[in-house]
C-alpha cells in the first residue's frame, strides 16, 4: 500500500513539474513573441502583405535580401530590436531604387511579398503602385518651409511632380519672395524613401513611415458627397443609435436661474 | 581507412553548405540561395523547413505551393533516406554542441555529473508548446526565438547579437546539461526524430563482434538509441539517432556500421 502511494506521489509530482515548466516556458515565450511582433515601425519590401499577415507568412529565408541589387534590404538580426529575421530597409541609409523588374518580389517562396500587389491588372509588373510606406514632412524643420529654396526631395522622387508636388505661396515676412513648399500626395507615394535619402537637413525632415502609422482614417461618418466611388465605402457600414434623455426644463429658465449667483 | 572519416565528411558538408549560402548573399553565387528556413537549388528545386511550415500553418498563414513542395522535398528526403541526418550533417549548431561535448569528455565532466536531471522527451513538448503559441499569437512562434535560425541566418546575413545565442548554447551544453540543446530541447531535432524514424539508412550493431568497451555509448549524443549494444545484433531504429556515425568511428571492433534498413526481416519479426 505504501509503495503504491509513493508511486502515485511520484507520478503526480512529475506531472506537476512538467506542468510548471511548460507554464513558465510558455509564458516567457508568449510574452517575448508578443513583444517582438508589436514593433511596427518597419518598412517592408515592395508588395509585402499587411504587417500581421506578413509576420505570419514570412519564413525568414532572406531571398529578397539576396535578390536586391542595391543592398537596400536587410534581415533583422538579434539586437536590431525588430521582429527577428524579417526583411526591412532604412531609406536614410539606402532607399529602395524601384527596379522595374522588382527582383525581390517574385523570388519570395511564401508569397509574403505578394506579386499581385505590384502588378497591373494585366499581370505586368509595376513598381510605381507599390506601397512600402508614406513620406511625411516635418514642416517646422524643412528648410523649404522657412523660405530657403530647396527642392532636393522633389527632384529625388521617382514619381516627380506626382508623389511630391511643389506648392507656391507668398512669403509674407519678406513680402517679395515665395515659399516653394513640397507636398506629398499619399495616393501616389510608394514609400521608396529616395526623398528621405536626399533630404539636406541634418536629420531628414521628410521621412517614410509605414502607411498604417502615417495615414488617418475618416471612418464611416464622413463621405465625399461629390464622389460616387466614395459612397461604396459605406456599403458595409454599420450604424449605432444612441439615445439621450432630453431635459424637460425650458431653455429660458437656465438663463433666468439666478441661484448660485445671488448667494453672496 | 581514416579514423575520423565521417567526422571530416560531416564538417565538410556543414561548412561548405554554409559557404555556398554565404556566397549566394555576398557574391551572388546561385547554386543554392536562401538559408536553412527555405532555399532554392539551381533556381529550380525548392526546399523549406517543414517544422517552420507547420508552425506557419498553425499560425493561420496561407501556405504557398512553393513552400509546401519545398517542405515535402525535405520530409521525403529525411523520411525515406537520411533519417535525422539534418542535425549532424547540416545544422551549424551541431558544431557548437559537438565542441561543448568534446570538452566535456576531455575534462571528464561526465564522470562528475553522471545523472542527467532532464528528460529527452522535452523536445516533443516544446514542439507542442510552439504550435499552441503559434495558434494563439498568429506567428510561427519558434522561428522568433530559434537559436538555430539565429546562427545560420547570422552566418549568411550578419550575426548581430546572435553570438549570444551561440555562447548560451555552448555554455549550457558544456556546464549545465550534456547534449542539452540538441538532445533535449531543440524542437527541430524532435521534429526530424519523428520524420526520421522511417528512413532507410540505419546504423547496424553486430553483437558477436562487440567487446563491450562502451566507447560508442560514451560518444553518442543520443545514447538511449544504442540500448542493444552488447545485447543483440540489430539495427538502430530509433528516429532520435542522428546518423552522425560517431559510434562507428569510435568502435575498434567493427561492431557498428551503416546499413540499409532491413525491411523484410523486420516484417517477419513483427509477425
Amino acid at each position: 500500500m505504501k509503495e503504491t502511494m509513493t508511486e502515485r506521489r511520484k507520478f503526480f509530482l512529475t506531472m506537476a513539474r512538467a506542468t510548471g515548466l511548460a507554464a513558465l516556458g510558455g509564458l516567457v515565450w508568449s510574452a517575448y513573441v508578443d513583444e517582438v511582433t508589436a514593433s511596427s515601425l518597419m518598412l517592408r519590401p515592395p508588395g509585402a502583405l499587411e504587417e500581421d499577415d506578413f509576420l505570419k507568412t514570412c519564413i525568414k529565408c532572406g531571398m529578397c535580401v539576396e535578390a536586391c541589387p542595391f543592398d537596400t534590404l536587410k534581415l533583422a538580426a538579434p539586437g536590431d530590436n525588430k521582429p527577428i529575421g524579417t526583411p526591412y530597409f532604412t531609406p536614410r541609409e539606402v532607399p529602395c531604387y524601384m527596379c522595374t523588374d522588382i527582383p525581390c518580389v517574385p523570388i519570395c517562396p511564401t508569397e509574403a511579398l505578394d506579386i499581385t500587389k505590384v502588378s497591373k491588372p494585366n499581370g505586368e509588373l509595376d513598381i510605381n503602385i507599390s506601397k512600402m510606406g508614406i513620406a511625411v514632412i516635418d514642416t517646422k524643420n524643412c528648410i523649404a518651409f522657412w523660405g530657403i529654396q530647396c527642392d532636393a526631395c522633389y527632384r529625388a522622387c521617382p514619381l516627380l511632380d506626382v508623389a511630391i508636388k511643389i506648392e507656391y505661396e507668398q512669403n509674407k515676412r519678406t513680402g517679395k519672395h515665395a515659399f516653394l513648399k513640397p507636398v506629398v500626395d499619399s495616393d501616389f507615394c510608394t514609400g521608396c524613401g529616395m526623398c528621405e535619402h536626399a533630404c539636406v537637413t541634418e536629420k531628414a525632415s521628410i521621412f517614410v513611415l509605414p502607411k498604417e502609422i502615417a495615414l488617418g482614417k475618416a471612418g464611416d461618418y464622413y463621405i465625399k458627397g461629390w464622389d460616387r466611388n466614395d459612397e461604396k465605402r459605406l456599403e458595409n457600414a454599420t450604424s449605432q443609435t444612441t439615445t439621450t434623455e432630453i431635459s424637460r426644463e425650458k431653455a429660458i429658465d437656465s438663463l433666468n436661474d439666478m441661484e448660485g449667483l445671488l448667494d453672496d | 581507412m581514416i579514423k575520423n572519416k565521417y567526422l571530416i565528411l560531416r564538417r565538410v558538408t556543414q561548412v561548405s553548405l554554409m559557404t555556398l549560402y554565404f556566397g549566394a548573399n555576398a557574391f551572388g553565387w546561385d547554386f543554392i540561395i536562401g538559408n536553412l528556413s527555405s532555399s532554392l537549388i539551381l533556381g529550380t528545386i525548392p526546399m523549406s523547413d517543414p517544422y517552420a511550415v507547420l508552425q506557419m500553418f498553425a499560425a493561420g498563414a496561407l501556405i504557398s505551393s512553393n513552400i509546401f513542395v519545398g517542405a515535402l522535398v525535405v520530409v521525403l528526403f529525411y523520411g525515406l533516406i537520411g533519417g535525422r541526418a539534418f542535425c549532424s550533417w547540416i545544422c551549424p549548431v551541431n558544431i557548437i554542441t559537438d565542441s561543448a561535448n568534446y570538452l566535456r569528455r576531455k575534462f571528464g565532466f561526465n564522470q562528475i555529473q553522471k545523472k542527467q536531471p532532464a528528460n529527452r522527451n522535452m523536445r516533443y513538448w516544446v514542439i507542442a508548446l510552439s504550435l499552441i503559441i503559434s495558434v494563439g499569437f498568429g506567428v510561427a512562434a519558434f522561428e522568433f526565438v530559434s537559436p538555430v535560425s539565429m546562427v545560420h541566418r547570422g552566418i549568411i546575413f550578419g550575426l548581430g547579437f546572435g553570438w549570444a545565442a551561440i555562447l548560451v548554447i555552448f555554455l549550457f551544453d558544456l556546464f549545465v546539461l550534456k547534449n542539452g540543446w540538441c538532445g533535449h530541447i531543440c524542437p527541430i531535432g524532435g521534429f526530424y526524430s519523428i520524420i526520421g524514424s522511417f528512413s532507410l539508412i540505419r546504423v547496424k550493431h553486430q553483437e558477436e563482434k562487440c567487446t563491450l568497451c562502451m566507447k560508442c555509448k560514451e560518444v553518442c549524443p543520443e545514447n538511449q538509441v544504442l540500448f542493444m549494444v552488447g545485447k543483440s545484433s540489430e539495427q538502430v531504429l530509433s528516429g532520435e539517432c542522428t546518423n552522425c556515425a560517431r559510434c562507428i568511428e569510435v568502435c575498434d571492433d567493427d561492431a557498428l556500421n551503416f546499413s540499409i534498413r532491413d525491411l523484410i526481416s523486420q516484417k517477419t519479426k513483427e509477425s
